[in-house]
């Protein structure tokens, strides 16, 4: 049993990341109160940019091309979430439809630019990752081969963005202003500061971080853009929800169901994990996140402005 | 004075052409999209349109894949009377469209006793898929959005298992056995009125629909209940309306028409179910909706116009190097600036005032005239010595001025 678990640990891990990053990102416009249904869409802009930046860079330097091809996500995700921002904050339009018409618009661009970019609706990348132990910390007993084998970088630099959005949401003034446009976002106001300007960072940081989830997707577990993320964005939206808009909260939540993911993933190559049908840890995440709602209704912690414009 | 209302009236932007301009702006956006990968976007429409029409063949297409955006778009509109965003259109299709194949798979039955039998499992399927969002919203005040996208991929993940599990097709894991012709809603006189196209007896089915849903939302006591909750519910509540029945009883009936649209595109459009696709008819039906403002007939037409979009963009891209996906871009440019429509109704409202005012001005000009002329001809009647040029020439002084004033004030 230990020898399933530590095997198919790193593979929940790897499953979490990109939920988490993108959660994160989700948690960032909710918290300074604009609704971000588009996180989907935002996550699978990110998947082609990475996907095209590192097919025409890998060539001339593999070391350099992936890095490049995150930042080329992170990029991507930022400037199309624009398109939602303009529309929420500034046009105060309706935040559920601008996000599925991101959403749509995603997914129909992204083939769309990739059949004339690259020729072809799928795009390949020659190696993503390489997984490595790391040097010390993976000879911990229990933790080591659990946390710190096969691990990819991209990993803890995620890991890393997450505490330090952490930090910047919940220990500086900034982060206290922007939390309190979605709750109260006159009294933001009436203390000299732009709601507009901060729910437009709210609203980018989105972009830019599910963008990077889906970059991380692909050059992880992927390898290859394929034009759909899976549902992996709305599976983000659900564990911003299950963790109730907390980063600790989100943390626990992205792990419990990338853990769930995983189970389902690989229960038909190990066995013993096959009793439970696969389909159960499939919608696991969406029916614990309808109880959560259910749960906490009577006393919600979603930011109460969120999505109702200023 | 007075006329100052009437006109307003007038001029007023209204639904459609907020609409129009919203899919004028979404054709333009593909126009520069075909332009940007070096086609010809003149070319590119053309085939895009006559791959929708250019035949009887292919008008039967069209017809085949607006049936489903029809009835998804019902769907939509039904729960936006209501107040709520049906965005779960998709789960319902696929849950619909399972009980519709289930069905045709093992229930052999005379036909129009099957088709009945076949139409009601849809109905139920999608139903119940809608009424649970609904329920948690009336109970428990959870958003209907996240409601329905979590039933969405409920859905999706049950059909992901199911299929290969129970309705398993001989070549293929990934999509049910083919159900037969004859226990699909194809049929013969009408396959081959329309020289062997898709279209299908759903097209009945989604017009009925219309019909159906405009006399409930426009004859009856629970249409008017329903809009009266989606125009304001603590009003209707205050009216003595039941809220929480009636959000209820729309979700019910949009998840319904949703299931129908599953069963239209499952057991009619084609006759197998793929796994892992969630059917993006349920995001289209979106579009639908808002491009026919909430309205059955509205509805109606605009499912015609993207079903012709969605049918000719295989066309196209055979005949010139535009990727299919351009119809969905643009739907989605569509939608975005359906969301974003203040910019023309503001647009459209600022085009109306300045036409306003113009009216106005003339209006008060030839007013002025006529009292001016009025005036003189008082005074030359008062004075007869004074004759008209003298009477001019103050009123020809004080408009230079005032003239020149303005000029100073734009340079500034």
């Amino acid at each position: 049993m230990w020898h399933i678990i530590t095997m198919v640990f790193p593979y929940a891990i790897a499953y979490t990341i990109p939920m988490l990053v993108t959660a994160l990102g989700g948690l960032y416009s909710e918290r300074s109160g604009v609704t971000n249904l588009g996180l989907e869409g935002l996550m699978l802009v990110g998947y082609f940019a990475s996907a095209i930046t590192i097919k025409f860079t890998e060539s001339v330097s593999y070391a350099a091309a992936l890095p490049l091809g995150l930042l080329a996500a992170v990029i991507a995700g930022a400037l199309f979430s624009l398109l939602h921002a303009f529309a929420s904050i500034n046009l105060k339009a309706d935040q559920v439809i601008s996000g599925t018409a991101i959403n749509m618009l995603a997914s129909a661009l992204t083939v769309y630019l990739a059949r004339t970019i690259a020729g072809s609706g799928n795009v390949r990348i020659m190696m993503g990752i390489v997984r490595k132990n790391i040097p010390v910390l993976s000879k911990i007993p229990v933790l080591g081969p659990l946390f710190f084998s096969q691990s990819y970088w991209s990993t803890w630099v995620c890991l890393l963005i997450w505490a330090l959005s952490w930090i910047l949401l919940y220990k500086t003034s900034f982060g206290l202003r922007l939390r309190a446009c979605g709750e109260h976002p006159s009294a933001v106001a009436s203390a000299g500061i732009s709601v507009h300007a901060m729910r437009y960072f709210g609203v980018i940081m989105s972009g830019a971080l599910a963008g990077l989830g889906g970059g991380v997707i692909l050059i992880t577990y992927s390898g290859e853009f394929n034009g759909s993320v899976a549902g992996l964005g709305f599976l983000s939206i659900a564990a911003l929800i299950f963790g109730q808009w907390k980063p600790l909260g989100i943390l626990g939540a992205t792990f419990f169901f990338g853990i769930a993911t995983t189970i389902a993933n690989v229960s038909q190559v190990i066995p013993q994990l096959g009793v439970v049908p696969p389909v159960l840890f499939k919608v696991f995440p969406y029916v614990v996140t309808l109880l959560a709602l259910v749960a906490f209704s009577k006393k919600s912690a979603a930011p109460k402005a969120s999505g109702e414009p200023f | 004075m007075s006329k100052k209302p009437k006109q307003k009236k007038e001029f007023k932007s209204n639904d459609f052409l907020i609409a129009l301009s919203a899919v004028v702006l979404g054709l333009i956006a593909g126009a520069v999209l075909m332009a940007a990968i070096g086609s010809n976007p003149f070319e590119g429409f053309l085939y895009l349109f006559r791959g929708g029409l250019m035949n009887i063949e292919r008008i039967g297409n069209t017809l085949a894949t607006a049936t489903t955006l029809m009835l998804v778009g019902l769907s939509v509109a039904f729960a936006f009377k209501t107040g709520l965003f049906n965005i779960g259109a998709s789960g319902q299709m696929l849950v619909g469209g399972l009980c519709a194949t289930l069905v045709a798979h093992h229930v052999f039955l005379p036909r129009p006793l099957y088709l009945v039998v076949l139409i009601l499992s849809a109905l139920l399927g999608g139903a119940l898929w809608g009424v649970i969002p609904g329920f948690l919203k009336a109970k428990f005040n959870v958003h209907e959005v996240v409601a329905t996208i979590m039933m969405n991929w409920i859905a999706y993940w049950s059909v992901y298992y199911f299929v290969p599990a129970y309705l398993k097709g001989p070549s293929l894991e990934t999509e049910s056995a083919s159900i037969a012709v004859t226990q699909s809603l194809r049929t013969e006189w009408l396959t081959k009125m329309f020289h062997g196209s898709y279209v299908n007896l759903g097209i009945f089915v989604a017009i009925v629909a219309v019909i159906i849903v405009k006399f409930i939302l426009d004859k009856t006591t629970l249409g008017f209940e329903l809009k009266a909750v989606g125009s304001n519910r603590f009003c209707a509540e205050y009216a003595g309306i039941k809220v929480n029945r009636n959000v209820v009883v729309s979700m019910m009936i949009a998840g319904g028409l949703a299931g129908l649209a599953g069963l239209t595109f499952y057991t009619g459009y084609a006759r197998n179910m793929q796994i892992g696709v969630m059917p993006s008819q349920g995001f289209d039906g979106i579009a639908v909706a808002l491009l026919g403002a909430s309205n059955p007939v509205g509805v109606l037409f605009s499912s015609l116009f993207f079903g012709m979009l969605q049918s000719g963009k295989g066309f196209m891209n055979a005949m010139t190097s535009v990727p299919p996906e351009i119809a969905d871009t643009i739907i989605a440019t569509i939608i975005y600036f359906t969301a974003t429509s203040v910019l023309f109704k503001k647009f459209w409202d600022g085009v109306a005032r300045k036409m306003t005012i113009r009216r106005e001005k003339e209006v008060a000009a030839q007013e002025a005239q006529d009292a001016k002329d009025a005036q003189t001809v008082a005074g030359r009647l008062a004075e007869p010595s004074s004759g008209p040029d003298v009477s001019l020439h103050p009123s020809r002084e004080s408009i230079g001025p005032v003239s020149g004033g303005t000029d100073g004030k734009e340079v500034k």
